[in-house]
């Protein structure tokens, strides 16, 4: 094969391969330099930012939801608590179709339109590797056949959770409020860092008001990831706090006695332990479930819910503004008492009617006939709406407002829940301000029984009596009695005294308290139908708000019932209970019903009446065991 | 003056011509079987980590090397001679097999790059990388060097018809390294500096055709080497995991098998393409340093065979072969540490894998057979 080459061309070949193969021999050392000078340039210049880099790929700290606290009543009782529920989750951004995931699920668990729909919602509303529940409170059985095809749903995962319950539904509705889902706006408001693994928050009522308290702090867990995301092990754990455990004053028995005793009414019922100021027993009727937020209310549910002429959703109890009625009575008289405008000894002679001297307008009492003479105490006991006129004419508006406003309407009460209403107490100026008109005297009577511009909530007519049965000593009305911090000592929430009223002479309480019991008591009182056959002394004082404006001289006590259901007098009840040392005030209004003197009966009966026929058989058996 | 030491060099060794050693006699040239076997030893221990400590990988692995090792053997044993005389026939079932999985490719909708002989499979690209400068220095050999216009003409479709069809398979990284192979030979055979300026200057000028020759994905990875930050959890996450995992390995590294990046699967591809990460990681720089030096000293002695080779087919060849494993491990390096765009081309005798591993093994005893058949050939 050399024979064609000459020689000397084989040497000159040999040096031009050899000299070629240094060239490239010098191409590889230069790239090989550019390579290490690379290498360098990696691995000792910019060593420490990888370092963090890498660090921060394989090392995560996960947020960890501190447990939210429990809800108890003051014996108790477990009002909202935590169960472990197992949910169906779904990884928005793990997803590629929807459709085919939802028809491989719909195969396995039972999905409503609205689980779909609202799952679709909060995917707009969450971050696309946030963990969204499509189903909760899976099913054993579900369980264990979405487990199984698992491996088939890209996307899809069942987590352990805790969801909150509450165990008495209803009944708690409207104090207790409920926790739900962050949404973007709360998302906005809160301290995004503690609620980074929390996803749920309270939305009304106690959870909402005591949200601080209930959520606790975030906990962190050091995790090792790996690049899926998937956590291997845990490395370190910073703990977070639990959220506390509230204790209410609230008396759970207490709120069913109320609760089944306003069964079939709209209304309202607050009962106030008038030595603390502590609620009782908080009913507004009708009441929703609030188990049904928690898992995340259907549109259609919600619609109902809100669009039902019942209005399940309003809390009539904080926001419901009704006229004070004959209500404001004992109040007023015991101002007249105060300011000597009247004596206990003065009487007006009620012929029925009552007349401006400035106006052709006939006010009229509200029993036709008219009570005769009467003086303050039977005005009190028979609600003598004359007295009361004359009362509040010689009285004048701005003493009648500023009893009122002493007592705590007109202005909001201070109890732990938000969103309370504040009511009106009827002023020239405020009538100058609201409503542009002047002040007439016509007013000045209409307010006189409560009526016209008048308007309290339950809660506030309940701390008014709780105040009076107290002589005096006013206390903000509150629920949350203690809290604890799970493995700490219970923290005693006091009672928050604020100023006292003011009577010169301590007589006049008693004389409007006697004539108040005098409304149970005697034939002439309006509550006699409460019923004699009791264990314990009761002051109260009826009320009635029309719905619709009084024409002519009917005679309502007959023609009540004619009207549509909708249009008669809403009833309310102050009383409390026993006279002498009460232990509990309340407030009742039904709604287009005077059954509030049955409502009254069945609860006194039970949480005064039981209470001293307890404390009778317990000194019996003192006596017995002494004999 | 050079010719004539270059002369006296070459005709110097009087010991080797009396006396054959034993790995003469089978042909086996020992400083390149001893790196060889370095590489290949320190390239299990890598796979062992960057496989998460899988021994069926590395025995796997293992077994690619023996079998590996064993055509290295039989290639050796071919005399340069009987290579030349069969290069265009090797070329010719190189294409020929080419076409087929193309074909084959077109009707099975996707790309397909192996022919499937049950027990084994087998990439013609790969035999294309040997194929290529057979036949250019088999064209060579007869002609005066340095070789004419004509002939670097000549040799254009021989390249680039394999080139282009297995870009179009498609294998970016092994079409390119079809090209450089052919290339060096041209290289080597003295192309023309005037040549090489005016083909750089063509290239310069084609690029943007080129792009839309290119596939989305092949576009997608330059776009990405030309910043991967672009789209760092799609296209750019290789590169930018890679570096990451380079980065973090620091002067001396993290240390065997304790890689977070790669036992922890952030570095994607790192027992293949990307196992040079997983050496940047965990022996950080130094022994990073010490593979690529390893590297080099195969590289060296490739070279050494390439200059003292006995006629010009072997000496493009040899020169050939040791450039193209040059190109391969050295752009393999270059896109794990983001000098150069990512094109699928494993680190060679390290990675995991048998197809490119019997090739370079292949050619590496090509590269003995030309060293040892040396001396039985009169001068």
């Amino acid at each position: 094969m050399q024979k064609r080459i000459p020689f000397k061309n084989h040497q000159q070949e040999i040096l031009l391969i050899g000299q070629r193969s240094m060239l490239a021999l010098g191409l590889i050392v230069f790239l090989i330099i550019c390579l290490v000078i690379r290498l360098m340039f990696l691995q000792i210049v910019k060593h420490d930012v990888y370092t963090t880099m890498a660090t921060n790929n394989w090392l995560d700290l996960v947020p960890v939801e501190p447990t939210r606290g429990l809800i108890y009543d003051r014996n108790g009782v477990l009002l909202a608590e935590n169960i472990p529920v197992f949910s169906l989750d779904l990884v928005p951004v793990q997803i590629t179709d929807l459709p085919k995931t939802l028809t491989t699920l719909r195969k396995l668990v039972t999905l409503s339109d609205d689980e779909v729909s609202q799952y679709k919602r909060q995917v707009k509303q969450h971050r696309r590797f946030d963990e969204i529940p499509l189903k909760l409170r899976l099913t054993e059985e579900e369980v264990a056949k979405v487990t199984e095809n698992l491996h088939r749903l890209p996307g899809v995962t069942i987590k352990a959770r805790l969801m909150r319950n509450y165990p008495f539904g209803t009944s708690f509705s409207h104090v207790l409020g409920y926790v739900g889902r962050i949404n973007l706006q709360e998302l906005n408001e809160i301290d995004q860092t503690n609620y980074s693994a929390s996803h749920y928050i309270g939305k009304l009522g106690i959870e909402k008001y005591y949200e601080d308290e209930l959520h606790g702090k975030v906990g962190y867990q050091q995790v090792e990831n790996n690049a899926s995301g998937e956590a291997i092990r845990i490395l370190k754990e910073i703990k977070g706090t639990p959220g506390k455990n509230i204790y209410l004053s609230l008396d759970s028995k207490l709120q069913f006695v109320v609760e089944k005793a306003m069964q079939g009414h709209r209304g309202a019922v607050v009962a106030i332990q008038p030595a603390t100021g502590q609620v009782l027993a908080m009913v507004s009727e009708p009441g929703y479930d609030p188990n049904i937020f928690v898992q995340g209310i259907s549109q259609t549910a919600f619609k109902a819910l809100q669009q039902s002429p019942d209005k399940p959703l309003y809390n009539r109890a904080l926001r419901g503004l009704y006229p004070i009625a004959s209500t404001i009575k004992p109040y007023l008289a015991l101002e007249g008492l105060n300011s000597g405008v009247i004596s206990p000894d003065s009487t007006v002679y009620d012929p029925g009617w009552f007349k401006l001297r400035s106006s052709e307008h006939i006010f009229h009492d509200w029993w036709h006939q008219g009570h005769g003479t009467v003086n303050v105490s039977r005005a009190i006991t028979s609600s003598c709406d004359i007295f009361f006129y004359e009362l509040g004419m010689k009285m004048g508006i701005r003493r009648m407002d500023n009893i009122l406003t002493q007592f705590g309407f007109g202005a909001l009460s201070g109890i732990d829940l938000d969103d309370e209403l504040p009511g009106i107490v009827a002023s020239p100026d405020w009538k100058q301000k609201m409503r542009g008109g002047h002040w007439y005297e016509g007013d000045t009577v209409n307010s006189s029984i409560g009526q016209g511009l008048m308007q309290a909530s339950p809660l506030q007519l309940a701390t008014a009596i709780a105040t009076l049965a107290n002589r005096g000593q006013r206390f903000i009305p509150y629920l949350l009695m203690g809290e604890q911090l799970p493995g700490k000592p219970y923290v005693l929430q006091p009672p928050i005294p604020l100023e006292s009223i003011q009577v010169p002479n301590k007589q006049y309480w008693e004389l409007v308290i006697k004539a108040m019991q005098n409304v149970v008591d005697t034939p002439q009182g309006t509550a006699f139908r409460f019923g004699q056959n009791r264990n314990y002394t009761l002051a109260a004082k009826t009320g009635t708000a029309q719905v619709i404006a009084r024409r002519g001289n009917l005679d309502e006590k007959d023609n009540q019932n004619l009207l549509p259901e909708r249009l008669r007098e809403h009833h309310l009840f102050i009383a409390f209970a026993p006279v002498e040392n009460p232990t509990i005030a309340i407030a009742i209004i039904t709604e287009n019903s005077y059954m509030t003197i049955d409502v009254a009966r069945d609860i006194f009966d039970y949480y005064v009446g039981k209470q001293n026929n307890a404390n009778r058989t317990a000194q019996a058996e003192i006596q017995k065991t002494a004999a | 003056m050079l010719t004539e030491q270059l002369k006296l060099k070459f005709k110097k060794p009087p010991r080797d011509t009396r006396y054959r050693s034993f790995w003469q006699y089978i042909h086996i040239d020992v400083t390149l079987l001893s790196f060889l076997l370095l590489l290949c030893g320190a390239g299990l221990i890598i796979l062992f980590s960057a496989s998460g400590r899988s021994l069926s990988v590395v025995q796997s692995q293992a077994l690619h090397l023996l079998f590996a090792f064993g055509v290295m053997f039989v290639m050796a044993q071919i005399s340069p001679i009987s290579l030349q005389r069969s290069a265009p026939w090797i070329y010719a079932l190189g294409l020929c097999a080419l076409f087929i999985v193309l074909i084959i490719g077109h009707i099975g909708k996707g790309g397909q790059r192996w022919l499937n002989f049950g027990i084994m499979r087998f990439q013609p690209a790969e035999l294309m990388k040997l194929a290529i400068p057979l036949l250019l220095a088999w064209c060579y050999h007869r002609d005066y060097l340095p070789i004419t216009f004509k002939s670097v003409l000549a040799a254009i479709p021989i390249i680039l018809l394999p080139a282009v069809l297995t870009a179009k398979q498609p294998d970016l990284g092994t079409a390119i390294l079809l090209v450089i192979a052919g290339a060096s030979v041209l290289f080597l055979a003295g192309l023309s500096w005037q040549i090489m300026a005016s083909f750089t200057t063509m290239l310069g000028v084609c690029i943007p055709f080129v792009w839309y020759l290119l596939y989305d994905y092949q576009r997608q990875r330059v776009l990405t080497f030309l910043n991967p930050e672009l789209d760092p959890l799609g296209s750019g996450y290789h590169i930018i995991q890679s570096k990451i995992a380079i980065g973090s390995g620091g002067m001396f590294g993290k240390g065997w098998l304790n890689g977070t990046q790669s036992n922890l699967h952030f570095l994607p591809e790192r027992s293949t393409d990307f196992i040079f990460a997983v050496c940047g990681e965990e022996f950080g720089f130094m022994g990073s340093l010490i593979l690529i030096i390893l590297y080099l000293l195969v590289l060296l002695r490739g070279i050494y065979i390439t200059i003292h080779a006995q006629d010009t087919f072997s000496r493009l060849l040899a020169g050939s072969i040791t450039l193209t494993f040059f190109a391969s491990f050295f752009i393999n390096m270059g896109m794990v540490t983001g000098i150069l765009p990512v094109v699928g081309v494993p680190l060679l005798l390290v990675s995991y894998g048998g197809s490119s591993m019997v090739t370079i093994m292949a050619s590496f005893g090509i590269l003995m057979s030309i060293q040892t058949h040396r001396k039985l050939v009169t001068t």
